[in-house]
């Protein structure tokens, strides 16, 4: 599985075959150290994950689970409610998902195909959005949530996705504006409405970005930490994080640590899987908006 | 043409700008959320500036930023400039380092918690590999930031993808012409490779100082802060004080200045960005 693909790719020239490079065999044997260090808590949260709760607290820990304990898997849905802040996740995921596809390609729609004086002006303004910190207006934001009477809902994390993200309309304009121009003569010539044509022109065209900013929305719904944790109260409503980030508190007098491992293998588990099955556009969307 | 971007502009309206605002204004007020506010001028400005814990975010937040974000861009760096080049198993390396980014957020912090755990983790154990009795890391106040810093380099791999990308972006046939004036690797790097890439280094600097500037995960889930406050981070002090104390007025406060520090620290690097880095097509923009 290569990440980027180079262009690079042509057969060293014959002469040198035989020559190692010492540059080259240098990069190599860092590379190996490196990525040794890199893999091995990944390693320890899978094989610790299987530990019974005895051998957790081994020192120096066991590489391998001396006898590999699978209920760890059932346990945590007892120990934390797992399958409802899985489920809860998923619900909120999924639907801030549809409602950033849907209005990020409205209105980076409406950018790429209309080019007026205002309308650079508000792209502008669009992309200085970008840089708004988050708790910068998250008090306000809480206090209108309130008024509305939205506290311990899970309206406040999914609502605002469906009036559109700068990063996305940015990303998605740059593709629409990629599409020719033709096309949607064609579609005019047919009678199409602009809405028709956003809907059977320029959508199913630009399926591979939709899937980088469904894939992106996706993840960033999932990993949220300080959203759910200021409208969220009841523990029936918790959201993934919110109910993992529970198991270091004061609750345990020693940290289950085994289901701490468990929760973070689960946890991870549906990025892996979309980036198993989207690598191409998970590593464009990387490249093309830096979120990480 | 406003009926497509007419979600995005309510959006705005109603999400950021009434938000920005009325923080302005609650900035310059006593406010709890719950009775309606009450205008005391820079009331709490002045404060800002005698809190001790205001001051500890700062450094703290500083201290973080400063360390981890250089080194997270050279590693970044780095990596891609070894994976740029043919070597064996290319593909594996490059999944390898990037693996870590796809743990999220609080998983990594519960992973790393025990990592450090000075009794049973793992990075001690390995420590004791070449006879260091390491520290208590998280629950000492003089390691538990170094402990974060460290473990904000796991993930220095999304990083490296940004500068692949970009590296793939530099003509072979520069390097190659440098290549036949007898230019060695260092002055090609220097001279090509480094200017070539500068806008991807500089669009990873902004973001990197800005997310920094943000940390909060990691405090809320290892640390709560501590020990001694010595991981309490700027947006964890606003957390704590807009939703435990519940002086929405103060943190406004707090809020506007992270805002403006953000927006003044986007502004230097671009200005500077015009003088040293290079863009594509020669024109400087």
């Amino acid at each position: 599985m290569s990440i980027v693909r180079t262009a690079n790719h042509r057969p060293a020239a014959s002469a040198h075959r035989r020559r190692i490079d010492p540059v080259k065999a240098a990069s190599f044997i860092t590379l190996l150290i490196t990525t040794f260090l890199m893999l091995l808590p990944l390693f320890f949260m899978v094989s610790t994950s299987l530990k019974s709760k005895k051998e957790m607290l081994k020192f120096p820990p066991t590489f391998l689970p001396e006898s590999w304990a699978w209920s760890n898997y059932r346990d945590i849905f007892d120990t934390l409610q797992f399958g409802t802040l899985y489920k809860n996740s998923l619900i909120i995921a999924v639907l801030t998902v549809i409602g950033t596809l849907i209005s990020s390609g409205l209105v980076a729609y409406g950018f790429a195909r209309f080019r007026g004086r205002g309308n650079q002006f508000l792209f502008v303004l669009v992309l200085s959005t970008m840089m708004l910190p988050y708790p910068a207006i998250m008090i306000p934001q809480f206090v209108l949530f309130s008024h509305m009477n939205w506290i311990d809902t899970f309206l406040p994390l999914i609502v605002p996705a469906f009036f559109g993200s700068a990063y996305n309309i940015f990303l998605l304009r740059q593709f629409f504006t990629t599409l020719p121009e033709e096309l949607f003569d064609a579609g005019r010539i047919d009678g199409c409405g602009e809405l028709r044509m956003w809907w059977t022109i320029a959508l199913p065209l630009s399926a591979p970005a939709l899937a980088t900013v469904a894939i992106f929305a996706f993840i960033y719904s999932w990993n949220d930490l300080l959203t759910p944790v200021l409208y969220l109260s009841s523990s029936e409503k918790f959201t993934l994080p919110v109910g993992m980030a529970s198991l270091t508190s004061s609750r345990f007098r020693i940290p289950p640590w085994h289901l701490l491992m468990v929760a973070s293998v689960l946890a991870m588990l549906p990025i892996v899987t979309l980036f198993a099955l989207a690598q191409k556009q998970f590593v464009e969307g990387i490249v093309l908006t830096g979120i990480k | 043409m406003y009926m497509f971007i007419s979600p995005w502009l309510v959006g705005f309206l109603v999400f950021a700008l009434y938000p920005i605002l009325s923080s302005l204004y609650y900035s310059f007020t006593d406010y709890d959320i719950i009775h309606p506010p009450k205008f005391i001028g820079l009331a709490n400005y002045m404060e800002m500036f005698h809190n001790e814990l205001f001051w500890k975010s700062v450094t703290v937040t500083l201290r973080y930023t400063l360390v981890s974000v250089p080194i997270q861009l050279l590693l970044g760096l780095g990596f891609a400039l070894l994976l740029h080049q043919t070597i064996p198993l290319r593909g594996f390396f490059r999944t390898a380092m990037y693996f870590p980014s796809m743990v999220s957020g609080v998983a990594m912090s519960l992973l790393w918690y025990w990592i450090f755990n000075p009794q049973i983790g793992l990075f001690n154990y390995m420590l004791s590999w070449f006879g260091i009795h390491g520290p208590s890391w998280l629950m000492n106040p003089d390691t538990a930031l170094y402990a974060l810093i460290i473990m904000s380099f796991w993930t220095a791999g999304s990083g490296m993808i940004l500068f692949l990308a970009g590296l793939q972006g530099v003509p072979a046939s520069l390097i190659e012409a440098a290549n036949l004036d007898g230019a060695g690797r260092f002055r090609i790097f220097l001279n090509i490779t480094l200017p070539m890439i500068s806008p991807v280094l500089l669009f990873q600097l902004i973001m990197g100082l800005i997310d920094s500037f943000q940390v909060f995960t990691q405090a809320f889930v290892m640390t709560q802060g501590g020990p001694n406050y010595s991981t309490w981070f700027y947006v964890y002090n606003l957390y704590t004080s807009a939703f435990k104390e519940y002086r929405a007025g103060y943190s406004s406060a707090l809020a506007w200045v992270l805002l403006i520090v953000v927006m003044i620290f986007t502004a230097i690097i671009m200005k500077l960005s015009n003088r040293y880095v290079h863009y594509e097509g020669g024109g400087r923009r």
